[in-house]
């Protein structure tokens, strides 16, 4: 029957559906269409949140819709239905003033307790300064702990994405693909590198206009403003590599500034910031003025 | 002078002779209506084009058709020529037309200041868009601006000289908006019939007396941020240059303070012409007359304390965010009401579905789907997430175009015949609501999964996963480009061809307007016409 296949397909999407709330998912998939989980606390609560939204909005949907609908047919003037002449009814209309603000408290009580969550960015272990540039990302390692880095470096649009999203490149977006993923426009060629289990501190900045630093798995979005320093903070639990784009119209190559975070952990990560601190130092110490090995904007 | 007035009454009316006299130099608010209607017409095509360029290149990933600088062209010219050119003044065309009739007026209060406030806006579409026809036919200058029409400083100010083209065409709107609104609350606060009390007025004059207001307190907000915004760009200020000492997060708290209440402006008259279509068609009053005037003033007076809820990821203090997202959730309360009273006209009603009742209808369903979307966007944490992607894309189009645009055609479809006198063909009519309505929905549904997936908007290529979703859209937009041709079509038939209309053309139809003939003569109302309660469009409203 059709109705039957219909319905295993509609059940299908649903269990797809239940299955993004449990497994954690780096890079968008084709026909995608809900938000993802992500991977830390705070980004698990703004999907609670963003359900609950949901729900609330789909009951509200059936209830007036579904009046709507009836009224539709039934009161139709073809069927010979006489419309009556009220035009009002205190009562109930005391009564969705009131219902709403109620089920307006039940989605502004867990809302605030997580944005009070998101704002706490005090007793972090350690911090990131992310910067925008047009086009591309810098980032600072400043402290883990109480022990001082100089590790920059800047972050952009790997090459293979660059070469194919030139106008008419004749390359295959399909084809460009990083860790087994389709990668398209989401790989850079020096990732973010942090470590797993640990508070993270990130201070954004922005060099010349307004960008925004956007990982969805990690539930951030923080404007990168010049002359403004904002901060936002993580704990990220899975070692993986999560990706994100620049959210704020950014000039021409707005579309072409990714962002790549590479969690790994705290051991590994230590010795790769020492490595890279100990080339920074090689390089800072002569007085020539060398170009940093990641390139500078 | 005596056979002068024996000539007019020959005819009936006097309209001006020749097309600079009827036209340009027009002081009647039934002429300049169909001015600002016919522009917004224009407009509104002018504006798809840009959005044909944009789906157009964002069908499947890779550049294929234009460089991602000319990409934010088009996405901020379309926004800026939709938003200010089709939408607005359609609505003051509506307004133009229909105001007087419902009050019984004879005319706008300031005819005059009429005529002007129309005819500066072909100007300022040529400011605006000259930048891009130089580019476009002659190959110089760098074309238009490409900061979007939020015009965020540092970016904005980093275009060319389009960027003054720009800004002085956008004061050019302003003044024009301002004109447009003083002579509406003048219209309305002096020339109501006697009789006409102010809450006997159609609800579509409430809702524009409200618009007016807004409009009269933000326009000159607007016009201050860009100036500075010149300032910054040309003399050297640093209103907004963090490297001067000023603050480009400033902007952005002076532009939303404009650009909330400017949704407004866009859906009010919306709610008042839906709420007059209801009504009609249904048979029976309007549910809560009163309840709908308070809540309009309630959405008004809200819409000036939520602007930050455009800007959550800003870096706003935590008291900033949680009073903005209380303060933005509230809206859903009177927004609430003006649906509920909706549902509750229809509810025993005796209804039949002519066009503009499914217009209405559809934009009752889509409209909350915007405001669901709307809601879910007040949640500052979801926010962080939807924040700039496209499910913010889809829910303004489904608040705009299936919004505002719904009840604009709507509109035109109900007083079509008061206008021209004639009758629509109504199955064309259908055609034209039922492709519509599943064309909308395909170009924009879509974009909530878009956004939800992790598309940022205003990027001109995507990563690979996001191709189907986009595809769709993109199919669904094809088939709207055919409707404003469908549209056109039905209107210029019925004007040839179309049956003649009676004085009330719709059978259930109340107010002043459907006591004057149909098509309404030049001039109406020469003296006021006595206010009978059943003529009123929500009948008897004492209570
Ligand atoms: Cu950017």
């Amino acid at each position: 029957m059709k109705w039957a296949g219909l319905l295993r397909s509609k059940l299908g999407l649903l269990a797809a559906l239940a299955a993004c709330a449990n497994v954690a998912q780096a890079v968008p998939e084709r026909w995608q269409l809900n938000m993802t989980p992500g991977v830390t606390r705070v980004s698990h609560d703004i999907y609670q949140i963003h359900m609950w939204g949901l729900y609330v909005c789909c009951a509200i949907g059936i209830v007036v819709f579904g009046a709507m609908i009836i009224a539709m047919i039934r009161f139709r003037k073809s069927k010979g239905a006489v419309a009556a002449t009220w035009s009002h009814n205190t009562k109930v209309e005391i009564v969705w003033t009131v219902v709403p603000i109620l089920i307006l408290v039940s989605l502004a009580y867990p809302a605030t307790r997580v944005v009070i969550d998101m704002a706490y960015t005090e007793q972090s272990q350690m911090t990131v300064k992310i910067t925008g540039y047009q086009w591309k990302w810098g980032y600072d390692y400043i402290n883990v702990g109480d022990k001082p880095y100089h590790v920059h470096f800047i972050s952009r649009l790997d090459p293979l994405s660059d070469k194919t999203r030139q106008l008419r490149s004749g390359l295959d977006p399909w084809k460009v693909e990083d860790n087994g993923e389709p990668a398209y426009l989401l790989n850079v060629d020096h990732p973010l590198v942090v470590p797993t289990d640990t508070k993270i501190r990130f201070v954004v900045t922005g060099d010349d206009v307004i960008h925004a630093w956007w990982v969805p798995a990690l539930g951030i979005k923080q404007d990168a403003i010049p002359g403004i320093i904002n901060d936002a903070w993580t704990v990220i639990h899975d070692p993986g590599i999560y990706r994100g784009q620049c959210a704020e119209l950014c000039g021409q190559d707005h579309g072409f500034m990714p962002i790549v975070v590479k969690a790994v952990p705290m051991t590994e990560f230590q010795k790769w910031l020492d490595e890279q601190e100990a080339a920074a130092t090689r390089a800072n110490a002569p007085a020539a003025p060398a170009p940093a090995a990641a390139g500078a904007g | 002078m005596t056979t002068h007035v024996a000539h007019s009454d020959a005819h009936h009316d006097d309209k001006p002779h020749g097309f600079f006299n009827r036209w340009v130099c027009s002081t009647n608010h039934k002429d300049i209506g169909t001015l600002y209607l016919v522009f917004a017409f224009i407009m509104a095509c002018v504006g798809a084009l840009f959005s044909g360029v944009i789906r157009t290149e964002l069908a499947q990933p890779g550049l294929q058709f234009v460089q991602p600088y000319f990409f934010n062209q088009m996405t901020t010219l379309h926004a800026l020529v939709m938003i200010f050119g089709a939408i607005m003044p359609a609505f003051v065309g509506l307004a133009n037309w229909m105001v007087p009739l419902m009050i019984g007026a004879p005319d706008m209060a300031l005819p005059r200041m009429n005529n002007w406030s129309f005819w500066i806006l072909p100007f300022a579409f040529t400011l605006l868009l000259w930048p891009l026809v130089q580019y476009l036919l002659f190959g110089t200058g760098g074309g238009a601006i490409a900061g979007g029409w939020t015009l965020y400083p540092p970016l904005a100010i980093q275009g060319g000289d389009a960027v003054a083209f720009s800004i002085f065409a956008v004061h050019l709107m302003g003044i024009s908006s301002i004109m447009g609104a003083i002579n509406i609350i003048a219209t309305i606060l002096n020339l109501r019939a006697p009789g006409m009390d102010l809450l006997k007025m159609p609800l579509f004059v409430w809702t524009w007396l409200i618009t007016a207001f807004l409009l009269i307190a933000v326009m000159p907000v607007l016009a201050g941020a860009v100036t500075m915004l010149l300032t910054d760009k040309y003399f050297g200020t640093s209103f907004f240059n963090a490297a001067g000492g000023g603050d480009p997060v400033m902007f952005q708290h002076i532009f939303w303070f404009f650009g909330h209440p400017e949704v407004y402006i866009m859906i009010l008259p919306a709610f008042g012409i839906v709420s007059e279509i209801i009504p009609t068609f249904s048979r029976k009053p309007l549910f809560g007359y009163q309840a709908m005037v308070y809540a309009t003033a309630s959405i008004a007076f809200l819409s000036f304390i939520v602007w930050g809820h455009h800007m959550f990821t800003v870096g706003m203090p935590l008291g900033g965010e949680l009073y903005f997202m209380y303060a933005t959730m509230l809206i859903a309360v009177p927004t609430g009401v003006k649906v509920f009273n909706w549902v509750s006209t229809m509810w025993r009603g005796s209804l039949s579905f002519e066009a503009p009742m499914l217009w209405a209808i559809a934009f009752v369903i889509l409209f909350t789907i915007g405001g669901f979307s709307g809601l879910m966007l007040a949640l500052v944490p979801a926010d962080f997430q939807y924040q700039d992607t496209y499910f913010v894309v889809a829910h303004f189009h489904y608040v705009l175009v299936t919004g505002a645009l719904f009840s604009i055609i709507g509109a035109i479809y109900y007083w079509w015949p008061k206008w021209t006198g004639r009758m629509y063909n109504e199955t064309w009519a259908k055609v034209h609501f039922w492709w519509t309505m599943v064309f909308v929905n395909v170009l924009f549904f879509p974009q909530h999964f878009l956004g939800l997936a992790g598309m940022p908007r205003r990027i001109p290529d995507y990563n690979v996963a996001f191709a189907d979703w986009n595809l769709v859209s993109t199919i669904g937009a094809y088939g709207m480009f055919l409707t404003p041709f469908m549209f056109a079509f039905i209107l210029w038939h019925s004007l040839k061809k179309g049956a003649k209309a009676e004085a009330r053309a719709w059978e259930a139809a109340h107010g002043l307007e459907w006591t004057v003939p149909s098509p309404a003569p030049f001039h109406t109302f020469a003296t006021p016409p006595a206010i009978h309660d059943e003529d009123l469009a929500h009948g008897d409203v004492t209570h």
